[in-house]
C-alpha cells in the first residue's frame, strides 16, 4: 500500500520534472541546508536557503514547494530573512508573509507557497532565507498495531533532494532521530549514521523538481498526544478575572494497541512493558493562575499536581489511565487568571491579549476552537490573529444575562505549539454595565419583599360574598370578641386580686376604712365590666360561628360572677369581723367554706381562661 | 378600658417578636440542614454517590435533554440487554421531575448550573424543606417550641443524613420531605377541618406517590389513625374531611403515576384505606342518624343496622379474601411481604435478601442512626398523652409503626427518623418548659423586677398590683407562711404567670434539681449534635465510588471505579455490551454509557440468574452464556490487592444462590467446603474453576509471589492458570476493577466442535432452558 503510493508519487513527479517550465529558473538556490527533527511526534524541517538571482529582473517572491503527502500535514510555515552571517542564529525577527499560490504549468501534486520579500532581489544579489515547516501526523507507525511490550516504530518519508522549482547547487540533509535505534533507512551514497543523527552527504547541481525518496524506519517512544478537538473558552469578567476552560478530546496517535493490557506487566516494568504509552502531560499555565481544576464528565480526576513561581504555573496532569496507542480520553482543565495581566486599553478600546494554542507541551491539535466570551454589553468587537483562522460570533447566556454575552469564535485546524502566539480581541465596554447584574438582584429581592408585604396586607379573596369568605370574616370577629372577653375577665381577676390584697393590708394595718374604700371602687369597676360584657356576649350568641365556644364563654362568665360574689361576701365578712374585733381563728372559721369554693372557682376560671386564650 | 388595650398591644408585639424569632430560627435550621450535608462535597467532590443515584442522574439528564414527553415514553435499550427497560413506566418520577424543574427554573434565569450540580444539591435542599415541614407538623401537634426543637433535631439526624448528603441523589431525598409534609397537611386538616388543606393533602400525597414506593406507609398509617380515632370515640366531621378526600383524590392521583397505575386499587397495600373509607362512612351515617333520632329510636335503628351491616361486611370481606387469595403472592409485593414477615425474603427471594439495606438492623445501628433520640422517644410518647389530642395520637401511632418497620429493614430506619425527631422534640421542649419554669418561679426577685420594669409604662394598675405583691412577697415571706395557709402564699407567686399565660397548675420542681436537669439536657443535646456532625463528616459522606485511606504518607485516593468506567466509555465501541454483577449496572450505563445485561433495578430475576450462572460456571460454559447474550466485555470488581471488602468474591455466594434459584445445575453446596465459603487451598474445585474466581485472580500470584488475598486474609487456592476464552483488556491502578474481553469464537473444526459439544452438553441445555424464557 505504502510502496504503491510512493511509486505513484514518483511517476507524477517524474512527469513534473519533464514538463518543468523555465519561468522559475531565474533564481538559483546556491546552498540548501535541511535539518529534519524527528525527535517528537511533530516533524520540524528547518531549511536555510541561499537564494541568488541569476536572471535580470528583480524578483520579489520566492516559491516553496511541498509534495502533496506533506502539504496536507503541513501545520505551520514561516520564512525569515537571515541577515547575519552566523548559521541561522540571527534571524530578522518578523517572518515574511507566505501564502498559497497555484502557479501555471506546474505538477498538480505539488503545493506552492510564495514568500514575498520586502524588497525585490536585484540581479546578482543573494539572500539567506530560513524556512521552518512543521508537520503533524507525518510519521506513520509501522507496524500499525503493536502489543503492550513492543516498542513503537515509525516510518518517515521525504525526499533527499530539496524539492524546489529552482535549481539547487549544493544541498545537505541531516535527520535527527530520538534514539539511536533505527530499524532501517534508505541508503544512498555517502549516507552516514552517527548516534541518533542521520546524514545524507551533500548533493550537487540538482535540477528543479527533482525528488529522491528516502524512508526512515526508526524507534520513537515519545508521547503521541493528539487532541482531536480542543475547545478553549476564555471568559472575561471585569470584576477582575479571566476564566479559562479547556475541553480536551485526546488520543494516542501512535501505533495502536493490539487489545490486551496487563496492569501487572505495566506496573512491574513500566518502561519495557508500555514504553509507547504515556501517563502524564505537562501544561505550562500563565503565572498567577488560580482555582485550577482538572476533571472529566464523571467527576474530579485526583491525579494531578501543580506548582508555580512568578514566571509560570506548571500543571502536571495524569489521565485516569495510561494512554496506549489508539486509546482515547477526554477531560477538562480550567483556571482563573488575574484580569490585569491580559486586558489592556488603547485609544478608547479594550483589548485582550492572550495566547492562542494549548498550554500542554508538544500537543498536536487537529481542531482548535477558541471562544472569547466578552462581558454583556460589549460593542465594536474585532479580533486580530497572526495567522489565518475561521472566525465568527456567537451569543452565550450565562449568569443572569438578559441579552447574552458576545462570543468571538476562532477555529483553526492542525495546530502545533508554534501557534502559541498572542492574539488580540478588541472591544468597547462601558464600566457601568458591570453594575447591571447586582442591581438586578437587588431590585429582584426588593420587589419580592414588596410583593410579600402587599400580599400580607391586601385582602386577595376572589369573592367577597362567598360563604367561606364570610365565614372567615365572622370567625375573625368572633376571635376578636373572645379576645376582648378574655381581656375583660382577666381585668376582673386583677380586681379580685386587689380585693385580696386589701384584705391582707387589713390584717396588717387594721385600716378598715381603706379596705372598705377599695371594696367600693372594685365593686363599681366590676359593675362597669359586666355592662361591657353584655354586648359582647349577645354578639357571640348571634354569631353561628361561635356556637362551639359560646357554652365555654358563658360558663366562664357565670363562674366569674360567682367568684366575684363570693369574694365580695368574703370581703364583707372579714371586714365585719375586723369591725367587731373578732380573733383571727374566728375569721378563718367564718370564711373557711367560702374560701374553699373561691379557690376551686378560681382554678376553674383559670382553666377556662386558658382554653379560651388558645382559640 | 384603656388598660385592656395596652396589654393587648404588648401581647401583639411579643407575638410579632416571637414569630420573627421563630422565622429566624427556622431559617438557621434550614441553613444547618443544608450545610451539614455538604461534608461530602468539601471532603471529596461534587459528585453523584453510590449506585441508584447514578441511575436517577442519568434519567434526569435524559429528561433535561429530551423533555418530559420523551421521558414518559423512554424505552432504554442500554440496559437489560436484550430486553430493555421502559423507564418512563417503571420509575418513580418525583425526584427526576423535581430536579428537572429546578434545572429548568435555573436556566430560565440564565444560571448555567449543570445537571450534575443540580442533582448533587437536590437532597440537601430538600432536607431543609423537610425540617421546615417537621416544624409545621410538630407545631400542629404540640406547639411552636416543640416544632422548633423537632425541626432542629431532624435537620441533623444521622439516619436522614445518610440518605441525603450532597450527591446522594436518591428517591428518599425528596420523599422524606413529601412524607412529613403529607402528614402535616393531614394533621392540619384534622385540626381545622378545612377542605382547602384536605385538597392540598391529596396533592402532597400525589407528590409522595411520585417520589417513592414508601407512599404505602402513608396510605396505611393514615387509615390506621382514622380507625383508632373512631374506636376511641374521637370521630368528628374534621376527621371525615381529613380522610375521605384523601382516599378519593389521592387514589385517583396515585393511579396517574405510571409506575403505580392500577396498583392503586388492585394491590392489598391499598386495601386498608378502602376498608377504613367504608367504615368512616358507616360511622358518619351513625352519627348523623344519632343526631336526628331520639335516643330510643336510635337504639332500635342501631340494632337493625348492625345486623344488616354485619351481613354486608361479611360478604365483602369474603369477596376481598377470595380476590386476594386468587393472586399468587396474595396480592402483596415481595418487599411488602417481607415487611410483615421478616423471614419471608430470605426464604423465598434471594435477590431481596442479598441487598444489605434490606436486612434487619442491629442494635448499634439504632444508636448510630438516631442516637439519643432513642432514649427521648418514650418521654415524647408520655408527653403526647398529656393531653391526648387527635394529633398527638397520630404521633404516637406513627412512632409505634415506624419502630416496627425499622426493625424489619435497615432502609426503613429512614421512616423512623422523622417520628423519632418529632417525639424527641416534644419531649425536649416539654422538659425544658418544666425546668425553666421551675427556675423562673424560684428566681422571683429577678424575674418579677424585670417584669415590672418592662411593663412599667404599659399599665399602671397592673404595676401597682405587682409591686404590692412582690413587696409583700419579699418583705414577709416567712411570716405569712406561718400566718396564712399555704394556698395564700402560693397565690401571689402565681400572679404574674396568669398574665403571661403560663400554666401554674403543674408542680414546681426544686430549684437545684431543675438547674441540674437543664444542664444535663443541654449536655445530652450537645452530645447528639457532636455525634451528628461526626456521622455527617465521617460515616456518611463517602461517595463510595471514590475511596480514600489515610496512611503514613498522607491521603491515598482509590479512584479505580471511575478509571474503569472512563476507560470503557472512551475505548470501547459505543454498542458493546458489558456484563457485570447487577450492582454495577447503573454506574456502567451512567458513567461508561455502555449497554449492560443487568442492573440495580432487578426486575427480571431470570436475567440476573443468567449472569449469576455465568459467573459461577466454568470458563467455557460462561463464555457460551455471555456469547449468547452478545456480551463483549466482562467487568469484575476485585478487592484482594488493596483490601476492598465489598468486591465480587464476597458477593459471589449470592450469585450462586440467585443463579441456582433459576438454573438448578448450579448448587450452592458445590461452592462450599463443609458449609464454609473459602477460596484458599481447601476450596472446592467447582469454586476454583468458576469464572468469577478466574477473572478475579488471573495473574494475581505474580504481584507478590504468594497470591495473598487481603480481604479474605488467606492465600488463594489456585494460583497459576490461564484463560482460554477471555483476555484481560484493562485492569485499574489498584486492581479493583478488571475488565476482560470475550475472545472471538474459534474457527470451527469439525472434530473439535463435536467433542466440545458433547462435553458441555449439560450446561448448554440448562442455559437453553433459561434463555427460552426470555424473548431472544
Amino acid at each position: 500500500m505504502l510502496r504503491f503510493a510512493l511509486t505513484l508519487l514518483l511517476f507524477t513527479l517524474a512527469f513534473g520534472v519533464l514538463s518543468s517550465s523555465p519561468v522559475f529558473s531565474d533564481l538559483i538556490l546556491a546552498k540548501v541546508d535541511r535539518r529534519i527533527d524527528l525527535t517528537s511526534q511533530i516533524v520540524r524541517i528547518t531549511t536555510s536557503l541561499k537564494v541568488e538571482n541569476a536572471g535580470s529582473n528583480p524578483i520579489s517572491e520566492i516559491l516553496l514547494s511541498f509534495p502533496e503527502n506533506q502539504a496536507k500535514h503541513l501545520a505551520y510555515l514561516t520564512a525569515t530573512l537571515n541577515e547575519g552571517k552566523g548559521k541561522g542564529k540571527a534571524s530578522s525577527g518578523a517572518g515574511l508573509p507566505t501564502e498559497v499560490v497555484i502557479p501555471k504549468d506546474v505538477p498538480d501534486s505539488l503545493t506552492f507557497y510564495s514568500v514575498s520579500l520586502h524588497k525585490g532581489l536585484g540581479k546578482g544579489e543573494s539572500l539567506l532565507l530560513d524556512v521552518l515547516a512543521v508537520f503533524t501526523h507525518a510519521l506513520e507507525p509501522f507496524p500499525e498495531k503493536i502489543s503492550q511490550a513492543d516498542i513503537q516504530l515509525l516510518l518517515f518519508q521525504d525526499t533527499a533532494h530539496f524539492l524546489s522549482p529552482y535549481k539547487v547547487m549544493v544541498q545537505s540533509v541531516a535527520v535527527k532521530l530520538p534514539e539511536a535505534r533505527v530499524e532501517s533507512y534508505t541508503k544512498l551514497e555517502g549516507t552516514k549514521l552517527s548516534g541518533s543523527e542521520l546524514k545524507y552527504s551533500p548533493f550537487h547541481n540538482i535540477p528543479p523538481f527533482s525528488y529522491l525518496p528516502i524512508i526512515i524506519h526508526f524507534e520513537n517512544n515519545q508521547p503521541f498526544a493528539v487532541a482531536e478537538e480542543l475547545v478553549r473558552e476564555i471568559e472575561i469578567s471585569h470584576w477582575g478575572n479571566v476564566q479559562v476552560t479547556e475541553h480536551y478530546n485526546l488520543f494516542h496517535g501512535g501505533a495502536k494497541n493490539k487489545g490486551e493490557f496487563s496492569r501487572l506487566d505495566y506496573q512491574a516494568r513500566p518502561y519495557v512493558r508500555g514504553a509507547s504509552a504515556f501517563r502524564r502531560l505537562v501544561a505550562r499555565l500563565p503565572p498567577r493562575a488560580h482555582s485550577v481544576y482538572y476533571r472529566d464528565e464523571i467527576g474530579n480526576i485526583s491525579t494531578s499536581s501543580l506548582w508555580g513561581d512568578s514566571k509560570k504555573t506548571e500543571l502536571e496532569i495524569e489521565p485516569r489511565y495510561p494512554l496506549f496507542g489508539g486509546w482515547r480520553t477526554a477531560f477538562t482543565i480550567g483556571y482563573g487568571l488575574p484580569l490585569r495581566d491580559f486586558l489592556f486599553e488603547s485609544d478608547g478600546k479594550r483589548f485582550l491579549n492572550f495566547s492562542f494554542g494549548s498550554p500542554i507541551n508538544e500537543l498536536v491539535i487537529d481542531t482548535l476552537i477558541v471562544k472569547v466570551v466578552l462581558p454583556e454589553g460589549s460593542k465594536d468587537i474585532s479580533a486580530s490573529v497572526p495567522f489565518p483562522v475561521k472566525q465568527w460570533q456567537e451569543t452565550k447566556f450565562s449568569h443572569l444575562d438578559l441579552v447574552g454575552r458576545p462570543v468571538v469564535v476562532l477555529e483553526k485546524n492542525n495546530v502545533v505549539p508554534e501557534h502559541n502566539e498572542h492574539f488580540q480581541v478588541y472591544y468597547k465596554f462601558n464600566s457601568l454595565s458591570m453594575l447591571r447584574e447586582p442591581l438586578m438582584l437587588i431590585f429582584g429581592f426588593f420587589f419580592l419583599f414588596v410583593a410579600c408585604i402587599v400580599y400580607m396586607h391586601a385582602d386577595l379573596s376572589i369573592s367577597k360574598s362567598s360563604a367561606s369568605y364570610l365565614a372567615k370574616v365572622q370567625w375573625e370577629e368572633v376571635q376578636a370578641t373572645v379576645q376582648q372577653i378574655h381581656n375583660i375577665i382577666s381585668h376582673c381577676l386583677t380586681a379580685h386580686d386587689k380585693l385580696e390584697a386589701s384584705l391582707r393590708d387589713l390584717s396588717r394595718t387594721g385600716d378598715v376604712q381603706a379596705c372598705k374604700a377599695t371594696r367600693k371602687s372594685v365593686d363599681s369597676l366590676l359593675k362597669g365590666v359586666s355592662k361591657d360584657l353584655k354586648p359582647l356576649v349577645t354578639f357571640l350568641q348571634s354569631s353561628p360561628q361561635a356556637a362551639h365556644i359560646l357554652p365555654k364563654v358563658e360558663e366562664l362568665i357565670a363562674k366569674e360572677r360567682d367568684l366575684q360574689e363570693r369574694l365580695m361576701a368574703k370581703h364583707t365578712t372579714v371586714v365585719d369581723c375586723y369591725e367587731k374585733k373578732l380573733g383571727g381563728r374566728e375569721i378563718e372559721n367564718r370564711i373557711a367554706s367560702n374560701q374553699q369554693k373561691i379557690t376551686s372557682l378560681r382554678q376553674e376560671v383559670d382553666d377556662l381562661m386558658e382554653f379560651i386564650d388558645e382559640i | 378600658m384603656a388598660a385592656s388595650d395596652a396589654p393587648n398591644g404588648d401581647v401583639l408585639i411579643r407575638n410579632a417578636f416571637g414569630s420573627v424569632l421563630a422565622f429566624l430560627i427556622l431559617l438557621l435550621i434550614g441553613v444547618l440542614a443544608f450545610s451539614i450535608r455538604l461534608f461530602s462535597v468539601i471532603k471529596y467532590e461534587s459528585v453523584i454517590h453510590e449506585f441508584d443515584p447514578y441511575f436517577n442522574y442519568r434519567v434526569t439528564q435524559f429528561l433535561t435533554k429530551n423533555g418530559i414527553y420523551d421521558f414518559w415514553n423512554w424505552f432504554d435499550d442500554r440496559t437489560w440487554y436484550p430486553l430493555g427497560r421502559v423507564i418512563g413506566g417503571t420509575v418513580y418520577p418525583g425526584l427526576t421531575l423535581t430536579a428537572g424543574t429546578l434545572y429548568w427554573f435555573l436556566h430560565s434565569l440564565n444560571i448555567p448550573l449543570s445537571v450534575e450540580t443540580v442533582c448533587v444539591f437536590t437532597a440537601p435542599i430538600f432536607s431543609a424543606f423537610a425540617s421546615w415541614a417537621t416544624y409545621l407538623l410538630t407545631k400542629e401537634i404540640k406547639g411552636v417550641g416543640a416544632g422548633l426543637t423537632a425541626a432542629a433535631l431532624l435537620a441533623m439526624v444521622p439516619s436522614y443524613i445518610s440518605r441525603s448528603v450532597a450527591g446522594s441523589y436518591d428517591n428518599e431525598a425528596v420523599a422524606i420531605f413529601a412524607l412529613i409534609f403529607t402528614f402535616y397537611l393531614y394533621i392540619k386538616t384534622l385540626n381545622t377541618g378545612s377542605l382547602f388543606y384536605a385538597t392540598l393533602n391529596s396533592l402532597s400525597y400525589f407528590y409522595m406517590v411520585c417520589s417513592w414506593g414508601g407512599y404505602t406507609f402513608i396510605i396505611n398509617l393514615i387509615p390506621m389513625h382514622v380507625l383508632l380515632c373512631i374506636v376511641t370515640g374521637r370521630y368528628s366531621s374534621r376527621l371525615y374531611i381529613a380522610y375521605a378526600p384523601l382516599v378519593i383524590l389521592g387514589t385517583l392521583l396515585a393511579a396517574l403515576v405510571p409506575v403505580v397505575g392500577f396498583n392503586a386499587v388492585m394491590t392489598s397495600e391499598h386495601f386498608a384505606s378502602f376498608l377504613v373509607f367504608i367504615i368512616i362512612h358507616v360511622v358518619a351515617l351513625v352519627y348523623y342518624i344519632k343526631g336526628i333520632l331520639s335516643p330510643k329510636m336510635f337504639k332500635v335503628a342501631l340494632a337493625l343496622v348492625v345486623s344488616i351491616g354485619l351481613a354486608v361486611c361479611c360478604a365483602m370481606v369474603a369477596v376481598i379474601i377470595a380476590l386476594v387469595a386468587s393472586s399468587p403472592t396474595k396480592g402483596w409485593s415481595g418487599r411488602s411481604l417481607s415487611l410483615l414477615d421478616p423471614t419471608y425474603a430470605s426464604k423465598y427471594i434471594p435477590i431481596i435478601a442479598s441487598v444489605s439495606e434490606h436486612q434487619p438492623p442491629t442494635w448499634p445501628s439504632y444508636f448510630m442512626d438516631i442516637n439519643v433520640l432513642a432514649f427521648l422517644i418514650p418521654a415524647g410518647i408520655i408527653a403526647c398523652f398529656s393531653p391526648l389530642s387527635d394529633a398527638s395520637l397520630f404521633a404516637v401511632l406513627y412512632i409505634v409503626l415506624s419502630v416496627y418497620f425499622s426493625g424489619v429493614m435497615v432502609r426503613l430506619m429512614l421512616v423512623l427518623a422523622p417520628a423519632a425527631c418529632i417525639l424527641s422534640g416534644i419531649a425536649l421542649s416539654q422538659a425544658f418548659d418544666v425546668f425553666t419554669r421551675s427556675i423562673k418561679f424560684q428566681l422571683p426577685s429577678l424575674s418579677d423586677h424585670s417584669h415590672i420594669d418592662a411593663r412599667d409604662a404599659s399599665s399602671e394598675n397592673v404595676v401597682l398590683d405587682d409591686t404590692i405583691k412582690t413587696d409583700k412577697n419579699e418583705d414577709t415571706p416567712k411570716e405569712r407562711m406561718t400566718k396564712r395557709s399555704k394556698k395564700k402564699e402560693k397565690e401571689p407567686v402565681e400572679k404574674p404567670p396568669t398574665k403571661f399565660q403560663i400554666k401554674k397548675r403543674l408542680s414546681v420542681l426544686p430549684f437545684e434539681a431543675s438547674i441540674i436537669a437543664v444542664i444535663l439536657l443541654v449536655l445530652l443535646v450537645a452530645f447528639y449534635v457532636v455525634h451528628c456532625v461526626w456521622a455527617a463528616a465521617e460515616a456518611y459522606s463517602a461517595p463510595s465510588i471514590v475511596l480514600t485511606s489515610h496512611s503514613n504518607d498522607g491521603l491515598h485516593v482509590f479512584d479505580d471505579f471511575r478509571e474503569a468506567y472512563a476507560w470503557l466509555s472512551h475505548n470501547t465501541d459505543v454498542d458493546d455490551k458489558v456484563a457485570s454483577w447487577w450492582d454495577y449496572g447503573y454506574q456502567t450505563t451512567a458513567m461508561a454509557n455502555r449497554t449492560v445485561i443487568v442492573d440495580n433495578n432487578t426486575w427480571n430475576n431470570t436475567h440476573i440468574a443468567t449472569v449469576g450462572t455465568a459467573m459461577s460456571s466454568p470458563e467455557k460454559a460462561a463464555w457460551e452464556i455471555f456469547h449468547s447474550l452478545d456480551v463483549k466485555y466482562v467487568l469484575v470488581v476485585f478487592g484482594g490487592l488493596v483490601g476492598y471488602p465489598s468486591d465480587d468474591i464476597n458477593k459471589f455466594l449470592w450469585m450462586v444462590r440467585i443463579g441456582g434459584g433459576v438454573f438448578p445445575h448450579i448448587k450452592e453446596p458445590d461452592y462450599l467446603r463443609d458449609g464454609q465459603y473459602r477460596i484458599d487451598s481447601m476450596a472446592t474445585p467447582t469454586m476454583l474453576n468458576c469464572l468469577m474466581y478466574k477473572l478475579s485472580y488471573y495473574r494475581f500470584v505474580e504481584t507478590d509471589g504468594k497470591a495473598f488475598d487481603r480481604v479474605r486474609r488467606t492465600e488463594i487456592g489456585k494460583k497459576y492458570f490461564k484463560l482460554t476464552h477471555f483476555e484481560e483488556v484493562f485492569t485499574t491502578h489498584h486492581w479493583m476493577v478488571r475488565i476482560y474481553k470475550l475472545k472471538p469464537p474459534k474457527n470451527r473444526i469439525r472434530g473439535k466442535n463435536k467433542k466440545s459439544k458433547s462435553k458441555t452438553s449439560s450446561t448448554t441445555t440448562s442455559k437453553r432452558k433459561g434463555t427460552r424464557r426470555n424473548p431472544f
